[in-house]
């Protein structure tokens, strides 16, 4: 007797059953389980102690390691550098010691590849933002992750993904934009101001902070990566997301990043006759063909 | 004509008779540089060469357009548009690749990035990240790049357009703030009173909403004394000129020999020396 081949239902069951979810994951067992077995080797952790100077005078309780790992290992065999930011912690906020430790990072990635041996990057993003406990040396830090990320990304592919649940904005969206690659999830989010400050500062005409779907809409990794901001979307899975980074790194430096293509962009943009009525679907007609990269959904 | 500080973190001036598309960054613009010369496109971003020290110099100011076609830019914001169009008036500059190298000046007057729906939809981050693209690829390139911030610099219009230069100069003025949310906004974003936030930003210093105190921090590298930063008199121009000049040329210095990492500490930001120090030590060879 033939065994009967298990039903499609039940493969995705199985399917299913084996995933890792990466989002569930702290920001240290992300770093430590996304580069080669046996080679991840915390900096600046938390045994070192520095957390930020500014959280107790405001009654905030700080983190040993200010919600930001630093893990240096292999992937592909070849070291990396994986900046993994904890959203648990202050919203994954950047203060004077978190955005310090990415930046400073950065800088070493290149400074080691400047003597001949490239040290690309990943970042895991999972922020709000500035902190606006330190808001001004927040605002700066995070100015210098800029400088040090364009700097890198020149020798060595700085690799994005923003996993969710806390998602990625303010200052933290424009180094998303840097990104030689950008990975997102359906759960990830991606966008420079919150529907908070949006309403905060135009009104719930403009943006409705409690309408979850509308959120969605405009910043979920799906919409995201249909309008080509994000170059993948994966599915939430520790080994589909390894993969997915993997195969970016070894990608290496895109020929122009996106925001090299300055006329291409502007003369998309100049087309928009009125913004008032500008929706989802001519955001992804707009900017179709700017994809170079040959995108996929990996599965 | 005065200007007035609101509780909100806003900057407005004390007069009826201006046009509403005039700013402090119009007027510094065409103080320093006169009329700009960028296509009428994208009338938002003023563009133009004039001569600092018998040099021509690049200079790049966001204005106010009450007409624009979208509405969430028409006080002076980085929008969608205006963070690309920014990045093409330094690239061009960048491009033309001679051996001297032209500085480049962001003159600096923004209430904010844009907050709107749509700029979220068409990807304002990119725009933003394009602007600072720029800047860094100027530095990178071999051009001086200042920074003369003249009003408000809030939050991602800042890390667009004037923080990624290699000096950042500010008038000394009530009216000149830099910070990353305005005061309303970050009340709400940290679940606070309006009054707690403003009691908080006066006791901490990296939330204080005082250009002093980024002066403190490194932020500013150099304040400026002005008889009036809305109407400029003729020796306001002459400081404010001989200001930009030593700062060009203190970045060509830096240019030619790059600072090496700081050895000590600056006074409010020993954390992040720490972090830079102890990252140093542990981060070994090349190998992983």
């Amino acid at each position: 007797m033939n065994p009967v081949p298990p039903s499609p239902t039940a493969l995705a069951a199985e399917h299913f059953l084996a995933r890792q979810s990466f989002i569930e994951l702290k920001a240290r067992e992300r770093a430590e389980l996304l580069v080669d077995a046996g080679t991840a080797r915390e900096l600046a952790g938390p045994f070192d102690r520095i957390s930020s100077p500014w959280l107790a005078a405001q009654g905030l309780v700080p983190q040993a390691d200010d919600g930001v790992v630093i893990v240096r290992g292999a992937m592909n065999a070849r070291p990396v550098v994986v900046i993994s930011i904890e959203g648990g912690f202050q919203g994954g906020s950047m203060g004077e010691v978190s955005a310090a430790k990415i930046a400073a990072s950065l800088d070493l990635a290149r400074k080691v590849g400047e003597q001949g041996t490239p040290i690309p990057a990943v970042l895991v993003f999972e922020s709000g933002g500035v902190r606006l406990q330190e808001a001004n040396l927040g605002l700066a830090l995070t100015g210098e992750i800029h400088r040090a990320m364009l700097a890198l990304r020149r020798v060595v592919p700085v690799v994005g993904v923003i996993p969710g649940m806390v998602g990625c904005f303010g200052g933290m969206a424009i180094a998303a934009a840097l990104c030689s690659h950008l990975i997102m999830t359906r759960e990830g989010r991606l966008s420079l101001n919150g529907p908070e400050v949006i309403e905060q500062e135009a009104g719930p005409a403009e943006f409705d902070s409690h309408d979850r779907k509308l959120i969605w809409e405009i910043t979920g990794g799906a919409q995201r990566y249909a309008a080509g901001f994000a170059d993948e979307l994966v599915e939430d899975d520790v080994q589909t997301l390894a993969d997915a980074l993997r195969a970016a790194l070894a990608r290496g430096v895109p020929a122009r990043h996106r925001s090299e293509r300055v006329g291409e962009f502007l003369e998309r943009i100049a087309r928009i006759d009125d913004p008032l009525r500008f929706d989802s679907a001519m955001l992804r007609d707009l900017f179709a063909g700017l994809k170079t990269d040959e995108r996929h959904v990996s599965r | 004509m005065s200007a007035t500080s609101h509780a909100d973190g806003r900057f407005t001036l004390k007069t009826e008779s201006i046009p509403s598309s005039a700013s402090r960054g119009r007027t510094w613009f065409e103080a320093l540089c006169g009329a700009s010369s960028a296509s009428a496109t994208v009338p938002s971003v003023l563009a133009g060469d004039a001569d600092l020290s018998a040099e021509r110099v690049r200079f790049i100011s966001v204005v106010p357009d009450p007409s624009n076609r979208f509405p969430r830019v028409r006080k002076g914001e980085v929008g969608v548009e205006e963070g690309w169009m920014i990045a093409k008036h330094g690239r061009d500059v960048i491009a033309e690749n001679t051996e001297a190298k032209r500085p480049i000046v962001a003159i600096v007057d923004l209430p904010g990035q844009a907050f709107g729906r749509r700029e979220e939809m068409m990807g304002i981050f990119l725009s933003c990240a394009a602007a600072a693209d720029m800047y860094v690829a100027a530095r990178m390139a071999g051009h001086p790049v200042v920074s003369l911030v003249v009003g408000p610099a809030f939050s991602g219009g800042f890390l667009a357009h004037g923080y990624q230069s290699h000096r950042i100069l500010a008038l000394d003025d009530p009216g000149v703030l830099i910070h990353a949310m305005g005061q309303k906004a970050a009340a709400r974003i940290t679940r606070h009173s309006l009054a707690e936030w403003q009691q908080l930003s006066e006791k901490i210093l990296p939330m204080s909403y005082d250009i002093h105190a980024c002066a403190k921090l490194g932020i500013v590298h150099q304040l400026i004394k002005v008889a009036s930063a809305t109407a400029p008199d003729a020796s306001d121009l002459k400081r404010v000129r001989a200001r930009l000049s030593a700062a060009i040329a203190d970045a060509r210095e830096e240019i030619n020999r790059p600072r090496q990492n700081e050895t000590k500490p600056l006074r409010h930001r020993q954390a992040s020396f720490e972090v830079a120090q102890r990252l140093a030590e542990q981060w070994g060879g090349p190998a992983a």
